[in-house]
């Protein structure tokens, strides 16, 4: 199935309490929509990233239900506020299956 | 309106657009600082060979828009670190039949700092000139036993692009005496010489109108300092060579084939046109 599917994130190591931070996150995935076809004429299997979520602590950030349209190599960006110390936890369910993880910590103070 | 005021006010309209065509032509005045640590030179004194041609030398990137440039600010942001990163795991990778990796011989990639800022050069065994693409397939073949990459491909120019990091701000400085001459030569013949049906030279673009517009594009110098780079509209590591072909099919004519000695004395001579900007690569532009 997909190959070379590497999670890549950036999250500031430390912030203000109550600061809104801008999170980076990117995965290497080839994103075959399964709309295409081969050189001889067969379909290629649709294989993509269709989910992808960020937690804060447990708590839910953003929540993503990814559809085949979306290139390859899925970046998202996006803000968060933290009220504390804490772990942002990344993950990214694959067709086949598979989910990737990432994790970043965050000090408030 | 009296006659008089009529024509102030027609100065007034022509002096009003006049600003306009300014306000596009040349280069920007942003600083490019990548990561916000790596300080770019992005404009210098242009080198004593160029002294009629030039006063001062930009990079691309400084006639991309704000957020083009943008992406080539931060390493996570930069589309073509995905293929630097593939690259730096296929340093480490055992390939061929001699049972070696790039790392076996070279160990860390870190020690080809400053290499990428002398490239092309000439050989000092064979009297050849050998561009980055040569060295990394020299290797493959004759060390490791394994297949050469095929030259814009994404493992070559990703692997182009790993080395060049490791130069990364540091000024390029090709040699052009000595017995580089012939091959520089040659490389500035070619620059001044008019390919295909629209007759057009490298210089007509980018020595004689460069800051100006070429229909949606930005005409930059035609620096090479920042290759391989990043092109969005082909969503991939672009090679000197690959550029080189674009811009000759563009003027209608039959091309030189990437990798010929042709293009290795072009790139020479391209290359020493860019001595004192910074070694960019991988760049981002249009």
């Amino acid at each position: 199935m997909a190959s070379g599917v590497k999670p890549r994130v950036k999250v500031p190591k430390s912030a203000s309490a109550g600061e809104a931070i801008t999170i980076k996150t990117l995965i290497s995935h080839p994103m075959e929509s399964g709309q295409r076809k081969d050189g001889d004429g067969n379909p290629i299997p649709r294989s993509i990233i269709n989910h992808f979520t960020c937690t804060f602590n447990g708590e839910t950030v953003i929540d993503v239900k990814m559809e085949p349209a979306i290139s390859t190599n899925p970046y998202f960006e996006f803000e968060a506020t933290v009220p504390e110390s804490g772990t942002f936890e990344f993950t990214w369910q694959d067709d086949d299956g598979s989910t990737y993880t990432e994790s970043k910590e965050i000090t408030v103070g | 309106m009296t006659k008089a005021s009529k024509r102030a006010s027609y100065i007034a309209l022509i002096a009003a657009s006049a600003f306009a065509v300014a306000a596009n032509a040349g280069p920007d005045e942003d600083s490019l600082t990548i990561n916000g640590e790596t300080e770019i030179v992005t404009e210098t004194a242009a080198p004593d060979h160029l002294s009629d041609a030039f006063d001062t030398i930009y990079s691309g990137w400084r006639f991309r828009t704000d957020e083009t440039q943008a992406l080539e600010m931060d390493d996570f942001d930069n589309p073509g670190m995905l293929t630097v990163d593939a690259a730096m795991e296929a340093y480490a990778t055992v390939e061929g039949s001699a049972g070696e990796s790039c790392q076996g011989c070279h160990e860390g990639v870190e020690n080809f700092e400053g290499l990428t800022a002398t490239m092309p050069k000439v050989d000092e065994e064979t009297g050849k000139l050998v561009t980055m693409e040569d060295v990394i397939n020299e290797c493959r073949t004759e060390r490791m036993g394994a297949d050469a990459w095929k030259w814009s491909g994404n493992e070559m120019q990703g692997m182009v692009a790993l080395i060049g990091l490791q130069s990364r701000g540091m000024p390029m400085n090709v040699a052009i005496d000595g017995p580089a001459a012939p091959f520089w030569e040659q490389g500035k013949e070619m620059y001044y010489t008019r390919y295909g049906q629209l007759e057009l030279s490298c210089a007509n673009c980018h020595e004689d109108n460069y800051g100006n517009m070429i229909r949606a594009d930005h005409l930059s110098q035609g620096q090479t300092n920042g290759f391989p780079t990043y092109r969005l509209k082909q969503a991939k590591l672009i090679s000197k060579h690959n550029r080189f072909r674009g811009c000759i099919r563009d003027t209608r004519a039959e091309t030189f084939a990437e990798g010929s000695d042709e293009f290795r004395a072009l790139e020479l001579y391209v290359a020493s046109r860019g001595n004192g900007l910074s070694v960019e690569t991988p760049a981002v532009r249009q």
